[in-house]
């Protein structure tokens, strides 16, 4: 069990990026804010308790490493690496700006904390088991965390990927699917169906559990469990898109719509009132 | 003439980087033994990925292995690794800059048998229209191993690309392979004579013809279709009456608009693309499609006659 000081902690941690996340679409009128709010809590899991990183020090060889796969979702991306001092937080009024280091997608050699260019869905996860196989041929021990949305598994290389990882026994992979039954058009189901997806993802040769993806406890031991695997781990974590923002929970218009000056202002009002 | 596969080439490169280069790696995506890679497994096994039938995934685990210091070769032919594999290719390594290579065999009309869906006539247009990408075509098998240790040392993602067959070796194009540098193999003034990649013997054979015919015939020889050496082909707009560039590739997007588009911002002459049209290829011998395809030096002779 996690102490709930620390789960409280973490929790307020989630708020303030949940605000910086509404902040910088806004203030953009360009972003994917209803996928970066319902995988806020897995990337503040990861990033302020689980993960072993060095914002001031990126590329420290030892790193655990986090790869984006669901490349739209950088507002929390890059608010979550603001926040642990891997750039200023100044430079979030930049992103999606001419100039700035904060593209739409990840860029990996712009941007200090980003560990590789994703964006066409599927790619993020390949190129996450590439780096996990070089550490493997160095004999090194840190973890690859790769995060990819529900809908992007649709891709085909998502499944090359799986074939692949069970072949080289990437052991040191952890996999989130990012699971909310939303994408650009509707939902999973109706667009392009992935149930049963544990199944399949077991049928690959990974090692799968199934987590509440809001819930502290649960992705915070199920870390440490997948962490006792022998193969790829795959945790399908359920979330609702838009959590924290009640109008925008469960709706795919926010999928990539950003706020407007009224709707903005209401989402920064319920994430205050949630601290 | 002495014949050779710059696929062999391609491979012999390798073997011969590995020995002091530990953070060489090689994929392929189950053709191996037709890129020629198996070779290398034979060696290194431990330094070779076979990736199966998964180009897509290839390129973007390649892309991973780079982001961790390694140099990977990831190989297969140029079809899958330019049209199918194109996206991971533009995101995953050219757009970030990655240090991968890509080995891709079997380019070219003269792959022959397998027919259309298998020869890659568009590939260098799509190789050298990514931004960060070099892209290297050598000319014969001593060549394409140069290409491919230069590739090696090379900070940066390139596209090498070689053939199926045994092409002529082609002694003059054994000089230092630098890339980004043609090779002057004639000088001349009447007219030049461009080739990259196998046409580079076509273009010298067609070269003798028209020299014994009583012109003066330059020929450049260029294995770097990017960065193209931009000089050379400047001198040779202003030195010589006209431009007969000769690959085995479409004539769109390939070394013709290359330097097509170079000569008509610097120096417009007149220019004539040997290559395959517009049009898909069939199945048959090597030779029989150069023929049929019009990539032979008598199809270079004819198109330097239009300017002459």
């Amino acid at each position: 069990m996690i102490d709930e000081e620390k789960i409280i902690e973490l929790k307020k941690k989630a708020v303030e990026i949940r605000r910086e996340i509404v902040t910088m679409v806004h203030r953009a009128n360009s972003g994917h804010v209803g996928g970066s709010l319902g995988a806020t809590d897995i990337l503040v899991a990861l990033y302020y308790h689980v993960m072993n990183h060095r914002p001031d020090q990126p590329d420290w060889e030892n790193r655990d490493r986090f790869v984006l796969s669901k490349g739209h979702c950088t507002p929390v991306i890059y608010a979550v690496l603001a926040d642990c001092g891997y750039f200023p937080k100044e430079d979030l009024k930049m992103f999606r700006r001419p100039g700035s280091h904060l593209q739409g997608h990840p860029h990996q050699p712009k941007t200090p904390g980003i560990e590789a260019n994703t964006g066409t869905l599927g790619l993020g996860i390949s190129t996450g088991l590439g780096m996990a196989l070089g550490a493997k041929l160095r004999g090194q021990s840190h973890y690859y965390y790769i995060m990819c949305g529900d809908g992007e598994i649709q891709e085909g290389q998502a499944w090359e990927a799986a074939m692949f990882a069970n072949k080289y026994k990437l052991d040191n992979v952890i996999g989130f699917v990012d699971r909310n039954y939303l994408q650009t058009d509707g939902n999973s189901e109706d667009i392009m169906p992935l149930d049963p997806l544990a199944p399949k993802w077991e049928s690959f040769g990974w090692k799968v559990f199934t987590i509440d993806g809001h819930d502290y406890q649960q992705i915070i031991q199920t870390v440490e469990d997948a962490k006792q695997e022998t193969q790829p781990v795959m945790i399908i974590a359920n979330t609702t898109k838009g959590k924290g923002v009640s109008f925008m929970e469960n709706e795919v218009s926010w999928h990539g719509t950003p706020p407007d000056k009224e709707a903005y202002e209401n989402a920064l009002k319920e994430l205050t009132d949630g601290i | 003439m002495e014949f050779k596969q710059t696929r062999q080439g391609y491979v012999d490169g390798l073997k011969e980087l590995a020995k002091d280069h530990d953070n060489l790696v090689v994929l392929d995506a189950d053709v191996a033994k037709a890129t020629k890679t198996y070779e290398f497994e034979d060696e290194y096994p431990d330094r070779f990925f076979n990736c199966g039938v998964q180009e897509q995934n290839m390129l973007s685990v390649a892309a991973g292995l780079a982001l961790e210091g390694y140099i990977p070769f990831a190989s297969t032919f140029g079809v899958f690794a330019t049209c199918r594999a194109g996206d991971q290719m533009r995101n995953s390594i050219a757009y970030p800059k990655l240090n991968v290579k890509i080995g891709a065999t079997h380019c070219g009309i003269s792959t022959g048998g397998d027919g259309a869906s298998h020869q890659a006539n568009e590939d260098i247009a799509i190789a050298r229209v990514f931004p960060n990408m070099t892209v290297l075509v050598p000319g014969d098998y001593e060549e394409a191993k140069q290409a491919t240790i230069a590739a090696a040392k090379h900070n940066g993602p390139v596209y090498l690309r070689f053939g199926r067959d045994a092409y002529p070796v082609v002694e003059e194009v054994h000089t230092d392979f630098t890339i980004g540098k043609a090779k002057l193999l004639r000088e001349g003034t009447d007219i030049t004579i461009i080739t990259t990649g196998i046409m580079v013997s076509e273009g010298l054979q067609a070269a003798d013809t028209l020299s014994q015919a009583g012109y003066s015939v330059r020929v450049l020889h260029l294995p770097t279709i990017k960065p193209l050496d931009v000089e050379a082909v400047i001198a040779a707009a202003k030195e010589t009456k006209g431009i007969i560039t000769a690959e085995e590739h479409s004539i769109i997007g390939g070394l013709g608009e290359a330097v097509a588009g170079v000569v008509g911002e610097h120096h417009p002459c007149p220019i004539i693309r040997v290559g395959v049209q517009d049009v898909f290829g069939e199945s048959g011998q090597a030779d029989e499609l150069l023929d049929l395809y019009g990539l032979r030096a008598k199809n270079i002779v004819e198109a330097a006659r239009r300017i002459l």
